[in-house]
């Protein structure tokens, strides 16, 4: 069935900074996807309700503000509290420092993407990586 | 069926999945839909619309937390645009709304048209059954930003929120056919802006000009602020009231379900012309005669009716095609 992969694209916690986000959001939508942007200084339980009332396939949290560590497992944790974690990819981007991403991918993060990464690298993980069939 | 069970049963995850899986013509939750339908038209469906910028996502903010002050739990289906170049979109009228979220009495969800014209999108009408199902006593739709001709909301809503703000154009605009003439409540919002006075005004004599058994009620907001939302609600609760007293509501219905079936007869009639090989091949070669004016296409067209009735009287051949 060929339908349109949807994607939450937000920013948890404390963070103005918005241009990244914005640039995946418009780079997914030019891949056909429908992006759901929410804005920001969401909190993660915020992020997880959207997600489930938007049926999404893929959660991309961008994340600038240093407090990735606390802020991103706590999605993945909602969002298996909801038992929707296992039909939903959820990503990571912003400025997170090396050292932090392999303790978030243990964490649930499928991938993180730091800037400079191509937005095309982001847009081939998502279509190779969903765990819902489309 | 376990899926239509739990959505009577108010399960928000159900609802979701349920709304994607009518995106995507699913045969089984059209299935599940037919068999709930006769518990649907319980909530009450207000369209807002108006053009670009007018701030319909932050009215529909406020519109909500004053229903639900008032007791009512509400759905929200907000469509946005999508490319008709990549498919893509970019819904993002949840931005101004993030203060819903969690609300368990609340639902939002965000459609892209898909490339249906008219300011809503294909599977609008059944995203608003499955919120009815789901509970809801409000359904508020937000069409995408209109022009002048994008009066789909009509045959969705009971009553109609149009949503102007000044300085859009001179007074001819609206006396202009269209979608000035679909709103059942007027708002200017913005109204701390120049020129609002006068914006009222000239709606105020538009509709004066009508002479309707209900003349639609304008009044002034300022949606940041909060400021107008009572009169909104209270304007639309009327409407819903008069609807209610005089039989139009169910007058309306009638027309929105005639409307609905026609659609919907037109969308599968269509499917099952270009389904089969057989029927593409036949009809690619009705076009090329037409191209080449060996014959018209009002004749064509005749042609394409005749096939299909001598096709549904010789049997189901598609058994999807119909429920």
């Amino acid at each position: 069935m060929d339908r349109p992969i949807r994607v939450l694209v937000a920013k948890p916690g404390l963070d103005g900074h918005d241009r990244g986000a914005k640039v995946i959001a418009r780079a997914l939508r030019d891949a056909g996807m429908e992006v759901i942007y929410t804005g920001l200084r969401l909190t993660p339980e915020q992020i997880v309700q959207a997600a489930i009332q938007e049926d999404v396939d893929v959660v991309a949290l961008s994340i600038l503000s240093g407090a990735h560590g606390h802020l991103l497992p706590k999605v993945v944790n909602l969002l298996k509290q909801e038992d929707a974690y296992d039909e939903i990819l959820v990503l990571g981007g912003g400025v997170i420092p090396e050292e932090d991403i392999p303790g978030l991918k243990e964490k649930g993060i499928a991938e993180v993407f730091t800037p400079g990464t191509p937005t095309t690298v982001t847009i081939d993980f998502i279509q190779n990586n969903l765990k819902r069939k489309q | 069926m376990e899926l239509g069970q739990r959505l009577l049963e108010g399960d928000k995850k159900a609802a979701a999945r349920m709304i994607s899986l009518i995106e995507n013509d699913d045969p089984h939750a059209l299935e599940i839909l037919s068999e709930s339908y006769q518990y649907t038209g319980k909530a009450k469906v207000i369209g807002i619309t108006g053009p670009p910028g007018a701030g319909k996502s932050t009215l529909v903010d406020k519109v909500v937390k004053q229903l639900r002050a008032r007791g009512k739990t509400v759905g929200v289906i907000a469509v946005d645009p999508t490319s008709p170049f990549t498919g893509g979109s970019i819904l993002g009228d949840r931005i101004r709304m993030s203060d819903l979220n969690l609300d368990p009495g609340v639902f939002i969800r965000s459609m892209g048209t898909r490339g249906h014209l008219g300011g809503l999108s294909k599977a609008t009408l059944g995203a608003v059954k499955i919120l009815d199902l789901l509970g809801k006593d409000f359904i508020l739709i937000e069409t995408v930003g209109v022009g002048q001709s994008e009066v789909d909301i009509v045959k969705a809503a009971d009553s109609v929120l149009m949503v102007m703000v000044p300085g859009l154009g001179d007074d001819i605009q609206a006396i202009k056919a269209g979608i000035m003439e679909i709103g059942d409540v007027f708002v200017v919002n913005k109204a701390d802006r120049d020129g609002a006075d006068r914006t009222k005004m000239e709606i105020e004599m538009m509709l004066d000009f009508s002479h309707q058994e209900w003349r639609p009620p304008v009044s002034m907001a300022v949606a940041v602020n909060n400021k107008g939302i009572d009169e909104i609600v209270d304007n639309l609760e009327l409407h819903l009231t008069f609807l209610e007293e005089s039989g139009k509501l169910m007058e309306n219905r009638v027309k929105n379900s005639e409307m609905e079936i026609l659609d919907l007869s037109q969308t599968a009639l269509l499917k099952h012309m270009t389904r089969s090989d057989d029927n593409r091949a036949w009809l690619r070669g009705l076009a090329e005669k037409i191209a080449r004016r060996e014959l018209d296409p009002y004749t064509g067209s005749q042609m394409v009716l005749d096939k299909m009735i001598t096709q549904s009287i010789g049997g189901g051949k598609d058994e999807n095609t119909e429920s």
